[in-house]
């Protein structure tokens, strides 16, 4: 029974996400309607569907198994998110849309004229889509496993078939529909467990101490794979399985220091045991997780401020955020659009830390397994233990696949387009229909290759690695779109050499600290958080290669500039602002009136 | 000898040229005109970003410089938690709507300055 009603929620999500895709492809007509829904969507549908499409599952449950894990130090990754649309708000959202481009390399070739450039930034689009939907299969698979004892895989291909199924019948425009209920179904499915459980505590008057995280009530922790765990202080558990090495079933001292438990082995801890904590995580007092920089890793501040930094910039180089804003009618509505999604944010932001911090209390044997990612999900049943629990954590469960299949679907649309261009084109096909059959292939390369990268069951955490491809977006779309919108002798070899170079270090930092797992030292807070050092650098490359080539400055320069800053209400009179302006190759999309 | 009014002179010039004109040919007097909107806009993002930097940075700073700043507890909830958590926020959603009144007055500013006869 409590196995079943996750698994209905969950239905409930997919199929409804697969109904609204199908109830979008009626109204499918054109080429713009499947892509950008003809820009005819209005400010609040889009601001909902922006916000739906970015609460991802670093924000609906990473969030709160970071606060867990880390305390204070991570609240920077809710306020950078929302602050992120406030930055991209301020630097790029109307000249973005009024460039009239669809997706970022097609921006890279109005402004530049650059195929190569175009090139340049599809392979980055790939690069951070993939990077980005990798942990939200891993958290579908994490959600299914947790909440209905399923196995690892099966949580992602759920989510792939869910996505093809609605990305490839309907494009944006039934996305746009999607995506909008899905933010109100997110919000929630947060909320009203949330004020459930602050009202259960309220009544206990429960708190964390100052000293180490202790069991709450006698618990029973399973680890399916081997563990290293510090033992913060000697005390005496009840273990089953295998102990540094020896076979043990019953009450065991263990020394302070490192142990390693082997695969199956059972702990219960009884309430008030200390819970020993995973190597990979840090082993803090209650005190300094509530302080600013006692998250325990290494060079916090800078690792604080490189993180702020990157999401703050990498917002805006998301791909799968800025072709949403494309579907807005001019560049004032994109800015209008992009206020409403602060509000929106900014009211769902206020919850994971509650489930974050409750987590500490209530749920601290997730530090011996290391799944803090699972906080969100199994809050409601240690507090509310019986029937209550279980609706809450089903409605959680609903949430959380709302989340994985929002933000993998507007993924695939983003990565899928530029797969469809670049890879899977083909220019000899006479038929226009046949291009939309490469845009589906498109799709289906999109997610299932993060789908086969995901299965390897070692992650850092999703919130983690959602952060390592902000960083990579900062570091590289980041400076192409400030500097081809307010910077008028960009030039085509600056942009290529600063996204190459500042690409290339940060997806280098980036993978090391995924496959070598975190460094310890200024090297390792460096690799771990890239952003401080590549971001500038990336800036003063593009700046330095455009100064060294300005013979390479587009002779009509100005007149994009007029297109990307003038307001529309200017176009009646202004000849340069008239759609007959450079528009980007868009001969690989299917022409007007589609059939599907 | 002919004796002319100066405006004589003026009225055979013909007419000023309307500055969308100046602006669609790109004459120096155009780009004049763009390099003003382009940098009141640029300067109203700058600001904001500024205004942002030292916002979240500031908090990120007073972590490490004044440590005794965390001890304060408001309701029971540790100050550092309660500005982070909840009040930047709201802190945000007004800058942003500043930001977005400010950026709409720099272009009817503009508008009205080219639509000028």
């Amino acid at each position: 029974m409590s196995a079943a009603l996750p698994i209905i929620a969950v239905v409930a999500v997919a199929v409804g996400t697969a109904l609204a895709g199908t109830f979008g492809l009626r109204r499918v007509r054109t080429t713009r309607d499947f892509y950008v829904a003809s820009r005819t969507v209005s400010p609040r549908w889009n601001a909902a569907a922006i916000g739906g499409e970015y609460l991802s599952a670093a924000s609906y449950l990473g969030i709160a198994g970071l606060i867990l894990a880390f305390g204070f130090d991570v609240l920077w990754y809710p306020v950078g998110y929302t602050a992120g649309y406030l930055v991209l708000l301020a630097v790029v959202a109307a000249p973005l849309r009024r460039s009239g481009a669809y997706t970022l390399p097609d921006f890279a070739e109005i402004r530049l004229g650059s195929a190569t450039v175009r090139r340049a930034a599809s392979v980055l689009v790939v690069l951070i889509g993939w990077l980005y939907l990798v942990p939200q299969l891993q958290g579908a698979g994490l959600a299914l496993t947790t909440q209905a004892g399923a196995p690892h895989w099966l949580g992602g291909l759920v989510v792939c078939a869910v996505v093809l199924v609605a990305v490839a019948a309907g494009g944006m425009r039934s996305i746009t529909f999607a995506q909008a209920l899905q933010f109100w179904v997110k919000l929630v499915a947060m909320l009203v467990p949330a004020l459930v459980l602050i009202a259960v505590w309220q009544h206990r008057d429960d708190g964390v101490g100052a000293g180490y995280p202790t069991a709450p009530s006698r618990t029973v922790v399973h680890l399916s794979a081997g563990t290293s765990v510090r033992v913060q202080v000697p005390e005496t558990l009840t273990v089953s399985g295998t102990l540094d090495t020896r076979r043990v079933d019953g009450p065991v001292a263990l020394t302070r220091g490192t142990h390693r438990l082997g695969a199956g082995t059972t702990v219960t801890l009884e309430r008030g045991d200390v819970v020993p904590v995973v190597t990979s995580l840090p082993a803090q007092r209650n005190a300094s997780w509530l302080q600013p920089l006692g998250s325990g890793r290494a060079h916090p501040l800078y690792a604080s401020l490189s993180l702020i930094l990157a999401i703050c910039l990498g917002t805006m180089g998301l791909p799968h955020v800025l072709v949403r804003f494309y579907t807005n009618p001019d560049g004032r509505d994109t800015r209008r659009t992009t206020l409403v999604v602060i509000v929106l944010l900014s009211a769902f932001y206020l919850l994971p830390t509650v489930f974050g911090a409750f987590g500490r209390h209530y749920v601290p044997d997730l530090l011996l397994t290391g799944d803090t990612d699972a906080t969100v999900l199994l809050l409601p049943q240690r507090m509310l233990p019986g029937w209550p629990g279980t609706i809450l954590g089903a409605v959680l469960t609903a949430g959380a696949f709302a989340a994985f299949l929002s933000t993998s679907s507007g993924l695939t649309v983003s990565v899928a387009g530029v797969l469809s261009q670049g890879v899977f084109r083909r220019r000899s096909e006479p038929f226009r229909a046949r291009r939309i059959r490469s845009f589906r292939l498109g799709a289906v390369a999109a997610i299932a290759v993060p789908y086969l990268l995901s299965l390897p069951t070692e992650h850092l955490g999703l919130a983690a690695v959602v952060g390592l491809a902000f960083a990579v977006a900062a570091a590289t779309f980041c400076p192409l779109l400030v500097l081809g919108i307010w910077w008028r002798r960009l030039t085509d070899a600056g942009a290529l050499a600063g996204l190459a170079s500042g690409g290339l270090l940060a997806t280098a930092a980036v993978l090391i600290t995924i496959v070598a797992g975190p460094q310890g030292g200024w090297s390792g807070a460096l690799l771990a958080q890239p952003a401080a050092w590549a971001v500038p650098l990336t800036f003063a490359v593009m700046g330095a290669v455009s100064l060294a080539t300005q013979t390479r400055v587009r002779a009509d320069v100005g007149r994009i500039l007029v297109r990307l800053h003038v307001p529309e209400t200017l176009a009646g009179e202004l000849r340069s602002l008239g759609r007959s302006s450079p528009e980007p190759d868009r001969s690989a999309q299917p022409d007007s009136r589609l059939t599907t | 000898m002919r004796i002319t009014h100066p405006r004589t002179e003026a009225a055979r010039r013909g007419p000023v040229r309307p500055p969308t004109r100046e602006i669609d040919e790109q004459t120096p007097i155009g780009e004049v005109y763009m390099s003003s909107l382009i940098r009141s806009q640029r300067r109203l993002a700058i600001l904001v970003c500024a205004v942002v930097a030292v916002v979240l940075g500031g908090i990120a700073l007073a972590g490490a410089l004044v440590p005794r700043y965390a001890a304060v507890r408001i309701m029971g909830i540790p100050l550092p938690w309660l500005l982070l958590a909840m009040l930047v926020y709201p802190l945000l959603i007004g800058i942003a709507a500043l930001a977005v009144r400010q950026a709409e007055r720099n272009e009817r500013a503009f508008t009205d300055l080219v639509r000028r006869r």
